[in-house]
């Protein structure tokens, strides 16, 4: 059934604000799971309840400011557990949020996004979408998840001892949030920084230079919250609809898709974070980003 | 049919259920007292030190 005119009207007028709303949200969100000030200056972190909790999106719980736990290190903390247990715990919130929202957590809410999406804006480099070898290096986050975030955790590194080994080894959103802030302000830290700072320091960087030229390079292959996220994106509530019959299949979403999906792949497929950009773009209105409509719904 | 079709709920509703589920069963465990033993501390792998 054709929608009425007034209704494409407005979906292009949402879709034209659709950047500031996001970079809004993003900003928003980040201070207000970033926002114990007190931290920052004294080099120490939040120990409060808020922190029996977990945030949705990848937000290193030694960052200073951090009032609520992050999910990964949540899940490998439980994991380290002497003993197997299911973490019954973070899976809930996995459920409970990827339920809701899919990877709409990734595009709208997630720190470490706002900073690559930041760097992205950059006017310097030609961009690209993907990495050369994409179809295969996608894979790469659901490698991270199994093997660093849970066998890691579980059993391989450290010799007999359990470690979490993505925060470990490899993630950089704690770099970023957690070491940098507590090192500048905390001199007993900083003289005890040794090879495992260096080496994640590196990764943070080929990361966030990536970032420059690559939209979200380490969400597309190497966030294993995205791996989780992208599980439930096929049918969590919040969806990007799309009217078959209003559209034009001019591609313009799939030049704004920042992970370059076909029209029939935005929202559904596990790489959609749900950015908006191609209801931004759609010309003819018939993209839109909402609570899931049962009668609309593809 | 159409009976049928319009009265599941939806999957996501599903998913939330199941996720206050399982929160609620690793609450009956103890594991939020756990993340928070571990969140409260200064995580020296997560900063690259450990």
């Amino acid at each position: 059934m054709k929608r009425d005119r007034k209704f494409v009207e407005t979906c292009l007028k949402i879709g034209i604000a659709m950047k500031k709303i996001r970079l809004s949200v993003q900003i928003i969100y980040t201070i207000l799971t970033n926002g114990y000030l007190y931290g920052f200056l004294s080099g120490k972190i939040y120990r409060g309840r808020l922190k029996y909790i977990c945030v949705p999106g990848l937000n290193c719980y030694s960052c200073p400011g951090a009032v609520a736990s992050c999910p990964i290190g949540a899940l490998q903390a439980l994991l380290n557990q002497q003993g197997f247990h299911i973490p019954f715990g973070v899976l809930g919130f996995f459920f409970l949020f990827g339920s809701l929202l899919g990877r709409t957590v990734c595009g709208w809410l997630c720190p470490f996004g706002l900073v690559q999406d930041l760097l992205h804006e950059i006017p310097v480099f030609r961009k690209r979408k993907r990495l050369p070898f994409h179809r295969i290096l996608k894979y790469g986050k659901y490698i991270v998840l199994i093997s660093l975030v849970c066998i890691g955790s579980l059993f391989l590194f450290g010799g007999f001892a359990k470690v979490p080994a993505f925060c470990k080894y490899l993630c950089p959103s704690g770099t970023l949030l957690g070491a940098l802030p507590l090192l500048a302000v905390n001199a007993q830290l900083r003289g005890q920084i040794g090879g495992l700072f260096f080496w994640k320091l590196g990764i943070l960087l080929l990361i966030l230079l990536l970032s420059i030229k690559i939209c979200r390079p380490f969400c597309q292959y190497l966030c294993p919250l995205g791996a989780v996220y992208g599980w439930f994106n096929r049918f969590s509530l919040v969806q990007i609809h799309w009217s078959e019959e209003d559209c034009i299949f001019c591609g313009s979403c799939r030049k704004a898709c920042p992970v370059d999906l076909s029209v029939h792949e935005i929202s559904r497929s596990p790489e959609c974070i749900r950015c908006g950009r191609c209801v931004s773009a759609c010309p003819a209105g018939c993209l839109h980003l909402s609570a899931q409509n049962r009668s609309n719904a593809r | 049919m159409s009976f049928w079709k319009n009265d599941f709920p939806p999957l996501w509703l599903y998913g939330v259920l199941t996720g206050i589920l399982y929160i609620g069963i690793g609450l009956a465990q103890g594991q939020f007292t756990i993340i928070w033993q571990k969140a409260v501390m200064i995580c020296l792998e997560c900063i690259g030190i450990g």
